[in-house]
């Protein structure tokens, strides 16, 4: 594991400028995005929060490079992604991202090891070289004994580290988590929510969650709360402060006008 | 099956009627002249005259079918019956004798060896018996002796229905049917290749047995595609969930195809080891009646191409299908 890094100093894995995005036409048009910018950081767990209906989904697709905007702009890494065609996309999350669903999303016809395998096999990494890879990862999320189970024999705690396994093992820049700890009880919520501040800090990977969830405020390093498609608030943790800190987000400011 | 006989026959060449359909239907009568014009040619070592027709068959207890009767002359060397499992062709040779397939029994009407029924015009004994030599057109063939089938069917002289030639060796059968058709006018002459292909044609895309045969093909490949193809598609629609998770993990567009073509090829190969297990006991079961089947390697071979293209075209659906999916799908589960 890597040491964790001066996080205030790096530069942005992530950039989102003024990103509008429209939702349905004529009557039914919805703006579900009303001008949103964000950055994401290297070594940072960031927690987008907000009610439902205000946005947070459709802006983590639209980072995620699974929607595109109606306007404004994201890179990431430093190249622009606005425009790019579905296959371009699809490269771009092969190469830099991972995803953590709500549902897990795990194959059920797949055990842990072939669930996590699959993600490589998406970008060509096959044969030993993988499933040794696979195996580590799942070790480190504590899984060294269940790579051979299917899902169906794993709770929803040890479900959801496989995919937390299956996000990090291609190594992305950045990880997207949904809901990720919004079918867990307190436990595996706590857990869950521990693997992803250390999966941020020791292999300082830019981590961005999307929750509800009050329990995940103490692992974060950055809260982010969202109304009505604008960011309307942001708290950060002060540095070389460890253990629950942020508990109310106070520094609220509007975004937009 | 269709073209048996002349697989059979030693010959290199055929002179037939103009016109002339197939082996079982050569058409109006061929005069001596052509014979000895034939004989007059360089080349031709042999000219060898084939007697052949549908005729009526009267059944020894009543009612009547028909046969197709062939008569040569073993001696020339051109057609004999093959495969006899009893009798001989001197058998044959003796009055009234011709040689029948012993599958054809039922459809003949008769016992066995030594039964006797009426062809067309004469009597006649059966004192020969061969195996598996089947008819296409469900006449079965009734061998005789050249004069014997004449006699039954009521040919003049030496006329004949084919004039089978047979080339000195080292003679190009091509330049001899080339010569041949600049001498006989009234005929046509066609190497064995060429007859065989005409036969197959005529009783394939010609008559109603062959258009059913190969409708029933085509109406089997058709029904295999849509049902692969509904398979296929079905197994999608359950699993576009897991289909656009793959598309969220970043797979390319090649890489959702190749699933679905692998389990297109995983159908296909499943399903031809299935259907060949059934064919290969259809066939054994069949070889006993008067329509046995026929898988050679290469037809089994053939098939396994054919349904792994059905499979592939039926996976045309389900790629479809899962081009449309929307990868945002995977947050609103």
């Amino acid at each position: 594991m890597k040491a964790g890094v001066q996080k205030m100093a790096a530069e942005p894995v992530l950039e989102a400028k003024d990103v509008v995005k429209e939702l349905g036409q004529g009557a039914a048009k919805v703006v579900a995005l009303k001008g949103v910018s964000l950055s994401l950081i290297p070594g940072e767990l960031t927690l987008l929060m907000g009610p439902s209906g205000s946005g947070k989904t459709t802006l983590l697709s639209i980072l995620g490079c699974i929607l595109s905007s109606t306007s404004g702009s994201v890179e990431i890494r430093g190249v622009p992604i606005t425009g790019l065609s579905p296959e371009e996309l699809a490269e771009v999350r092969r190469k830099n991202l991972g995803f953590i669903f709500q549902s897990y999303n795990l194959f059920p016809t797949l055990s842990a090891l072939e669930n996590v395998r699959i993600a490589l096999d998406v970008r060509g990494e096959t044969g030993y070289p993988a499933a040794a890879r696979a195996e580590e990862v799942l070790r480190d999320v504590g899984l060294s004994n269940r790579m051979r189970n299917y899902p169906g024999n794993l709770s929803g705690g040890e479900q959801q580290r496989v995919a937390v396994a299956r996000a990090i093992v291609t190594s992305p820049a950045i990880v997207l988590a949904d809901e990720p700890t919004a079918a867990l009880d307190s436990e595996n919520g706590h857990a869950v929510m521990a693997l992803l501040s250390r999966i941020a800090k020791e292999q300082n990977r830019s981590v961005l969650a999307v929750t509800h969830d009050p329990r995940t405020l103490s692992y974060a390093d950055r809260v982010i709360k969202i109304e009505d498609g604008l960011i309307v608030g942001e708290d950060r943790r002060p540095p070389g402060i460890d253990g629950p800190h942020i508990t109310d987000l106070t520094k609220r400011r509007k975004a937009h006008a | 099956m269709i073209t048996g006989n002349i697989d059979q026959a030693q010959g290199d060449l055929w002179i037939t009627t103009f016109g002339a359909k197939s082996f079982e239907d050569g058409g109006i009568l061929l005069t001596p002249r052509e014979r000895h014009q034939a004989l007059a040619t360089q080349g031709v070592a042999n000219v060898i005259p084939l007697v052949v027709a549908f005729a009526e068959w009267r059944k020894p207890g009543g009612g009547s079918s028909r046969v197709v009767v062939v008569g040569a002359d073993a001696e020339d060397g051109g057609l004999a019956p093959w495969n006899l499992v009893q009798g001989t062709w001197e058998d044959i040779k003796a009055p009234e004798g011709i040689g029948i397939d012993r599958t054809y029994f039922s459809e003949l009407g008769i016992g066995g060896m030594g039964a006797t029924a009426q062809i067309a015009q004469g009597r006649v004994r059966v004192r020969a018996l061969t195996d598996g030599v089947r008819s296409f057109t469900q006449s079965p063939y009734a061998f005789t002796t050249l004069n014997r089938a004449r006699s039954l069917l009521g040919v003049e002289g030496e006329r004949a229905t084919f004039y089978l030639v047979q080339t000195e060796p080292g003679a190009n059968p091509e330049l001899i049917r080339d010569e041949l058709r600049q001498r006989l006018e009234s005929a046509e002459v066609l190497t064995k290749a060429e007859f065989r292909d005409r036969s197959l044609k005529q009783w394939l895309f010609r008559t109603g047995a062959g258009i059913a045969l190969i409708g029933g093909a085509l109406l089997g490949i058709l029904v295999g595609t849509v049902i692969v193809a509904q398979t296929l598609y079905s197994s999608t629609k359950d699993h576009l969930n897991e289909f656009a998770t793959l598309r969220a993990l970043g797979s390319s567009s090649g890489y959702i195809h190749k699933v679905i073509l692998t389990q297109a090829g995983l159908s296909a190969v499943f399903g031809y080891l299935l259907g060949m297990a059934i064919a290969i006991l259809i066939v054994a079961a069949s070889q006993g009646s008067a329509l046995p089947i026929v898988m050679t390697p290469a037809l089994a071979f053939g098939l396994f191409v054919l349904t792994l293209f059905m499979c592939a075209i039926s996976a045309l659906s389900a790629i479809v299908k899962v081009t449309k999916i929307d990868p945002a799908t995977v947050f609103s589960r």
